[in-house]
């Protein structure tokens, strides 16, 4: 997979599926302070705000600006809802959607 | 020895007034400015930034992490913070200090002296720092089921300033760090986190320290100071 990503790149190709996923969970490792291989537990009907007391808004903020860094990408204040930061899952396609419109 | 020392430190408006600054001081050759981050960023680094020092310390290298006025334990207060008063201030406290070299963190790089070599660790735009504070407010709002849009915020910052992620900031200040990008240098090399490895600092929710961390920043600064 590691092999897929890096031809992906180099042809200036978005990051594959696996790589978006992979970022996405060392960011919330990161901005959450949780310990990484947690984190890769995560499934996609994992519950992410109002279930992980860490998640504040403040630590929204620090999520979402982190995934604009390190996905290179843009989150305007309507992305931003109820929905897309519930479950692991609904934060995956948030960030896949993203990346594919960059 | 670590210790805690003063300094007089000039105003945006030509009036001066004492600050405190944590001082390694023991006359050596290498001098070095520690110039931590913007805002929350400051109280998240500031633990390990003091690691750093006392890491250098022992590597025969002085460092001085001063308080620029209304920053640190300052008591100016924040609203009165400008851009061009912690250039001021920063460049101030190297003829205090007679430094040699300067290490900023983050934000730090938009205020760090121009005219000295060095390290910027991980620098980011100001921009970037309050597009951060702007939506912690904006989601907060949203929490309470009031309506902020970031547009609103930038120009109600740049017209009055105002408060964010419970730091006052001043009008001149918003529009400043707004506006300015990341300065040029030819003069100071950038450490990316990735050199450094782990999880960065500045993110965690409360202040931490960490001495792997710790070890490669210094160790970056004693090699380039010191070629050893």
């Amino acid at each position: 997979m590691t092999g897929t990503t890096e031809t992906n790149e180099k042809k200036g190709l978005p990051p594959s599926r696996q790589a978006i996923d992979d970022k996405l969970r060392a960011i919330i490792a990161d901005v959450l302070g949780l310990d990484r291989d947690h984190v890769e537990t995560f499934d996609g009907d994992t519950g992410l705000f109002g279930h992980l007391p860490e998640l504040d808004s403040m630590a929204v903020a620090g999520l979402l600006t982190e995934m604009e860094d390190r996905l290179d990408i843009i989150i305007d204040d309507e992305d931003v809802d109820g929905e897309m930061l519930e479950t692991y899952g609904g934060l995956l396609a948030f960030a896949e959607m993203k990346v594919i419109e960059g | 020895m670590r210790a805690v020392t003063t300094w007089t430190a000039p105003l945006p408006d030509g009036t001066q007034r004492e600050e405190a600054a944590l001082v390694f001081d023991k006359g050596r050759e290498h001098r070095l400015l520690v110039i931590p981050p913007l805002f929350d960023e400051a109280n998240k680094f500031r633990r390990q930034l003091v690691e750093i020092m006392r890491r250098l310390d022992l590597s025969g290298i002085d460092s001085v992490l001063p308080d620029l006025p209304g920053t640190g334990d300052s008591l100016l207060p924040h609203a009165e913070v400008t851009l061009a008063g912690l250039r001021k201030a920063a460049q101030a406290a190297c003829e205090d200090f007679r430094i040699t070299h300067c290490f900023c963190v983050r934000t730090g790089a938009m205020y760090a002296p121009s005219s000295l070599p060095g390290w910027r660790y991980a620098p980011i735009a100001g921009r970037n720092s309050l597009r951060s504070l702007l939506r912690a407010r904006t989601l907060a709002a949203q929490e309470r089921g009031e309506s902020e849009t970031t547009a609103d915020l930038e120009a109600q910052g740049k017209a009055s300033g105002l408060v964010a992620g419970g730091w006052h900031i001043g009008p001149e200040l918003f529009a400043a760090l707004g506006a300015e990008k990341l300065p040029h240098t030819q003069q100071m090399v950038d450490i990316d986190h990735e050199t450094v490895g782990g999880s960065p600092l500045w993110l965690r929710a409360e202040p931490d320290e960490d001495p792997e961390q710790a070890d490669a920043l210094a160790a970056v600064i004693a090699i380039g100071l010191l070629g050893t």
